[in-house]
């Protein structure tokens, strides 16, 4: 499993500074991305794990947010210093984006054709006709029907799973090393959403690319994950293979998340649930993010931050009921 | 299945009209719900799910006439809702109940939410406000909350503090029926289970019935005795729940399940269905799922199937049967 990486995160810290106080969204995320891996990042809502991805092509509004600490290294560049014009050939090109909302992130004026060329021509080295050709080809591999119409029709025109087809579409114009999926199918319904990870699915085994998945759905991670990692309070709690997650959580909140998913082979007539509700950023609660519902909560959670730690060659838990947490 | 039906619905249709043009011409209609007859047993838990836009959330609001039915029936204990008047008809929204997927919303922002469940007591009518307060109290408590909450307002709580907020409101009349409207669809899944959890134990003390309104078959699988699926306003499988998730007929049904890496049967290999659900302003003929179906047949596109029981107490609309 020992890969090459082609993605390091180092304590990532990505602050919001707010009238109501500084929103620590993403504080102290490490992880590497291999190359030809997808990487799931798993969690709540207000977890961080959005910040975490637009914070990869520093795409959150600043001010208020900065990055305030870490590095996020690609290819021996660190995108969190680099300057803007480097940045701006990076996006896009080689890493590139998909979003939840495919209405909100198309340009309602432009015609789905003209924004795939446009990206192609900012990037590469292509003839107008060329690039056509290419977006041609792009929306086809979705199978989006009736390719010569789709290109000349407006966001509105096309549902939300085309919309959702043309934007993967777009973000792999450039033949980018990374796409970054976040929450690609939630706004999208089951039959469509089924469609979706079919392509991601098609994508990841035929590309030398890697891709950073990001979901609240457990569920997706097994069907699309090669490595999941867990966050929680805006770091990265628990990372390990799918399999190894999904058989042998270990940290108590991943173990309570895959427990929460309904079983269809159980006729419990209860659900476990964890008590309490996600920490709220501007206030995090000390020591370990998670101990006010933790059902194994000891004294050091209260004060000690738990350090992500190795319990395997490939698993790796930020909790004290793991010795080498402490610090 | 002995249980007296506490809501019984026949040919259920709401239509909207599509105009066009200065004077407002009618070019088409919109069948939401479209010829839809069911009938919920007292206590019962109906899971209703579907995609967006099938029409399940217009149903829900038809059978309170939230959304004015075009026609069919409606009886609620025995009584035709359609024909009451305004003052009946507020006294049955008493007994039936929404509650919302957005709790957000659904509560006013400017009033504490101890005003907004009493706001319920005083529309129907419950004069006495020592009683109501003691009554709001009760309520909160009900569904996990400190009565002291009551003073404050809706931003100073959770999504899911919300949604119980959301439940408080709807049960202070003591409702027979709680229509719940994808009520977890907006909150975590940690906190997913503490709702769907409060809520089963809601129904077993207080013996309410759900219609519980979804697009997530591994919840509604949880919570339902009964499951329907609906396609482009029509009803197109009923059945017991273990009979559902065990033994779908319908080529929807199954399609829904192998979309759901834990709910597909083991061996069977995951359905795609081809592209997206028809515009309901021009569904297709016959069969109006034949346009995506992957066991279609030539008399799909020509002859609307009949929905009828095909095994004892499961109901499908296919010609394959």
């Amino acid at each position: 499993m020992k890969s090459e990486a082609i993605l390091e995160v180092k304590n990532l810290k990505t602050w919001f500074y707010t009238r109501r106080g500084i929103v620590k969204a993403v504080n102290g995320v490490d992880f590497a991305l291999n190359r030809g891996e997808c990487l799931c990042l798993v969690g709540e809502s207000g977890c961080g794990k959005s910040v975490t991805a637009l914070s990869l092509l520093r795409l959150f509004d600043s001010p208020p947010g900065k990055i305030v600490e870490g590095e996020i290294l690609y290819r021996g560049i660190d995108l969190t210093k680099c300057s803007l014009a480097k940045l701006r050939q990076i996006r896009g090109k080689d890493i590139a984006m998909v979003f939840q909302n495919a209405q909100s992130a198309l340009n309602p004026i432009f015609t789905i054709g003209d924004q795939i060329t446009e990206q192609i021509n900012t990037h590469l080295d292509l003839t107008h006709a060329q690039a056509l050709e290419k977006a041609c080809m792009l929306l086809d591999k979705m199978r989006i029907p009736e390719v010569d119409r789709a290109l000349k029709q407006y966001p509105h025109q096309l549902s939300g799973g085309m919309k959702q087809r043309a934007m993967i579409a777009m973000s792999l114009s450039c033949d980018p090393c990374i796409l970054i999926a976040d929450e690609p199918t939630t706004a999208v319904d089951v039959t469509i959403r089924a469609q979706i990870m079919n392509i991601l699915q098609e994508l990841k085994q035929g590309r030398e690319m890697s891709i950073i998945f990001i979901t609240h759905d457990l569920s997706l991670v097994r069907e699309i994950g090669d490595r999941a990692a867990v966050i929680y309070g805006g770091r990265v709690i628990e990372i390990a293979p799918v399999e190894r997650i999904m058989n042998q959580p270990s940290h108590p909140y991943t173990r309570g998340l895959i427990s929460c998913l309904p079983d269809i082979s159980s006729e419990a007539t209860r659900l476990p649930s964890i008590e309490g509700n996600t920490p709220n950023p501007i206030d995090m609660p000390t020591g370990c993010p998670f101990h006010p519902r933790c059902n194994k909560v000891m004294d050091i959670c209260r004060s000690v931050l738990p350090e992500i730690t190795n319990i395997l060659d490939v698993h790796a838990v930020a909790c004290h009921l793991y010795p080498g947490s402490g610090k | 299945m002995t249980a007296p039906a506490i809501l019984k619905i026949e040919n259920l249709k709401k239509y909207y009209y599509v105009t066009a043009g200065l004077i407002a011409r009618k070019v088409g209609d919109i069948r939401a719900v479209d010829d839809i007859s069911l009938q919920m047993n007292q206590g019962e838990v109906l899971g209703l799910v579907g995609e967006s836009g099938c029409g399940k959330s217009t149903l829900g609001k038809a059978i309170i006439r939230l959304e004015e039915p075009t026609s069919g029936e409606i009886y609620f204990d025995g009584t035709d809702v359609i024909k009451m008047g305004k003052g009946e008809l507020r006294k049955l929204r008493g007994k039936i109940q929404i509650v919302f997927q957005d709790p957000d919303s659904s509560l006013d922002p400017r009033m504490t939410v101890g005003d907004s469940i009493d706001e319920a007591l005083i529309v129907h009518d419950i004069k006495d406000s020592g009683a109501r307060i003691a009554k709001v109290a009760e309520l909160l408590e009900k569904v996990g909350l400190e009565a002291g909450f009551a003073q404050r307002y809706p931003h100073e709580f959770s999504g899911g503090q919300r949604q119980r907020i959301g439940i408080a409101r709807a049960l202070a009349m003591d409702p027979k029926l709680v229509i719940a409207d994808e009520p977890v669809s907006a909150l975590d899944v940690s906190v997913q289970a503490q709702i769907l959890n409060l809520m089963m134990d809601i129904k077993e003390k207080d013996g309410l019935a759900y219609l519980f309104i979804s697009h997530d078959l591994s919840v509604v699988r949880y919570i339902s005795d009964r499951v329907a699926v609906m396609y482009l306003g029509k009803i197109v499988e009923l059945a017991e729940k273990s009979e559902f998730f065990n033994n779908p007929l319908h080529p929807y049904t199954e399609a829904l399940l192998s979309a759901i890496a834990s709910l597909r049967p083991a061996g069977k290999e995951k359905i795609l269905l081809k592209g997206d659900v028809p515009s309901p302003l021009n569904p297709p003929s016959g069969c109006r799922f034949h346009t995506r179906c992957h066991r279609v047949m030539p008399v799909c596109s020509q002859k609307e199937p009949e929905f009828k029981e095909t095994v004892p107490g499961h109901y499908t609309a296919c010609h394959l049967y």
